[in-house]
């Protein structure tokens, strides 16, 4: 069990690196840049497995199981987008 | 043991990751990097000592291929363009997910302190919020719902609506390890409701800074769940998302002059504020062939593109004028405006899509200075972002807003599908300056037409 105020603690640090790590971000990158973050976020698909994991009657099932489906959505199309809108970037010194 | 270190390197990749992915050189090895960590963090939770019984084990591979498999094939087909609105629809899935955590967590009614169980309650109304937010979202930018739903009083029952779901959370709160299924299941509902009726009066321009606030919210919702399910991977992940996500909003926010609240409060955005003051002059019509000429003999060009040019599928075509224009010794820049497309970055994603070098594309604060150098400004589709009323003019509705000052170039060239006012409905009065003039046609066939005028040269 994290004790709440460990669990403070992370919560801070994890949002001022949050914060550090986006505001050196330049304006072109923002679009992937949200459609990263916006995959980072797809970590909740194993939160989903989890709860769905020790579900016990059909409504818990039934709501984790749509958790998992949304949790998965969110992780893989969060990933292909970003993917591929960055594969394009290129630098006209290697010949663009 | 293994599990709890799988997720810590998990969250260390996923933070490195976006680390990297803050420069263009190293952006795509941030995201195959965050992706690793993914990978391993759903491998291992496969061994977590809360999976248990067999049907449970089927239901998650049955819905990680479902959720995976639909959104691989829907991410893979989308176009450039729809770009904003799949990333809004992926967001919400990533905030129902969430909500439904907390759903499956309350109805099992574990022993949760009270700090745990409000925390519990509030990721299911956020994530329940950006989920149906984002849904509404996605449906307009898709074109699915073009009305602005707006009547009297709705602010009201916004708040109202607001209240009670709110008291419903506390409910839920207070109800120990007995939560009351009906209480709970309108606690979801109306959260539900909520999301919708709050991003219904929200016009389509303000649509980008709205998804980036439900992206934050979204990880903000991540990082409850992790609390309540005792995993820092979650915790750690969600709350970086939430920060950089209300990072990146401010930030887009403040590109677009609109505070966060006018966003979400107010509604222009497409209120059509169309009875601006009456612009002096008239608009001066411009043959390709002239145009090619003048281009081909100037020492700078700058391209302003748009969102019209991204509809028109004409990038391709503007990157083959610029290569034609680079061949014969004129400097060619793409200006971009923070706000260009359908949110912050979307232009140099399309631009690239088409193969332009990033280091050939400038935002606003690098290249303002250099339109007064510039001998043309082609403008390609794009309106608002260099309609210099925002400098000129206090009771314009976008005064204030950063533009692009392109009418400082010596001639500016608007390229323009008709005659009508752009996006937000406010009359330009870059084009009806003495310098400019105005071709009027679709952005490809227009580009095309450039390509032959300057080959012909």
């Amino acid at each position: 069990m994290i004790e709440g105020f460990i669990a403070l603690y992370i919560f801070m640090l994890a949002a001022f690196t949050g914060y550090e790590v986006i505001a050196r971000v330049p304006v072109i990158l923002h679009t992937p840049l949200m459609s990263g973050s916006n995959f980072v976020h797809g970590i909740v698909l194993i939160g989903a497995m989890v709860a769905l994991g020790h579900a016990e009657t059909s409504v818990e099932r039934w709501v984790g199981f749509i958790a998992v489906v949304l949790g998965a959505g969110n992780a893989v199309g969060g990933y292909v987008v970003t993917e591929r809108m960055l594969e394009m970037f290129k630098s006209s010194k290697r010949g663009g | 043991m293994i599990i709890n270190l799988s997720y810590f390197v998990a969250a260390v990749l996923f933070i490195l990751g976006l680390k990297q992915m803050a420069s263009p050189v190293t952006a795509r090895r941030g995201i195959i990097w965050a992706g690793y960590g993914m990978v391993l963090a759903t491998v291992v939770t496969f061994f977590h000592p809360e999976l248990k019984g067999f049907l449970n084990y089927f239901l998650i591979i049955l819905g990680i291929a479902v959720g995976g498999g639909l959104a691989w094939w829907s991410a893979k087909r989308v176009a450039m363009t729809d770009m904003p609105q799949m990333i809004a629809l992926y967001n919400g899935m990533g905030g129902g997910a969430a909500a439904g955590i907390g759903i499956v967590a309350l109805l099992q009614g574990k022993d949760m302190s009270l700090l745990i169980q409000s925390i519990a309650a509030l990721g299911v109304l956020i994530g329940a919020v950006a989920f149906s937010g984002s849904l509404i979202a996605y449906a307009k930018l898709q074109g699915l719902m073009n009305k602005t739903l707006r009547f009297s009083g709705q602010q009201k029952l916004n708040i109202v609506l607001f209240a009670v779901t709110v008291l419903l959370g506390l409910w839920v709160t207070f109800s120990g390890n007995d939560v009351n299924n009906n209480v709970l299941l309108w606690f979801v509902v109306l959260s539900l409701v909520f999301g919708v009726l709050m991003t219904l009066p929200i016009g389509g321009a303000d649509m980008p800074v709205v998804i980036s606030l439900y992206n934050a919210l979204t990880g903000l919702a991540v990082g409850f769940k992790g609390l309540v399910l005792d995993n820092p991977a979650l915790m750690i992940a969600g709350v970086v998302v939430g920060a950089a996500g209300t990072l990146l909003t401010q930030l887009m926010a403040k590109a677009m002059n609109r505070s966060l609240g006018s966003v979400l409060f107010s509604g222009f955005g497409d209120t059509a504020a169309a009875e601006t003051s009456e612009t002096g002059g008239s608009m001066k019509e411009i043959e390709a062939s002239d145009v090619g000429v003048m281009m081909a003999f100037a020492n700078k060009v700058i391209v302003v593109p748009g969102y019209g040019m991204a509809v028109a599928q004409a990038q391709h075509k503007v990157w083959e004028l610029c290569q034609l224009l680079g061949e014969r010794d004129v400097k060619v820049k793409f200006a971009i405006h923070p706000v260009a497309g359908r949110m912050p970055g979307h232009m140099n994603v399309l631009l690239a899509e088409a193969g332009v070098p990033y280091d050939m594309i400038y935002d606003l604060d690098e290249i303002n200075q250099e339109f007064e150098t510039a001998d043309v400004a082609l403008i390609i589709g794009a309106n608002d972002v260099v309609n210099p009323v925002a400098r000129t003019d206090p009771s314009s509705p976008i005064y204030g807003m950063p533009i692009l000052n392109a009418d400082k170039a010596k001639n500016v060239i608007v390229v323009k599908r008709g005659k009508g006012a752009g996006f937000s409905g406010i009359e330009n009065a870059l084009f009806f300056l003495d310098q400019t003039r105005m071709l009027y046609g679709d952005g490809q066939a227009a580009a095309a037409e450039l390509i032959q005028a300057v080959k012909e040269l």
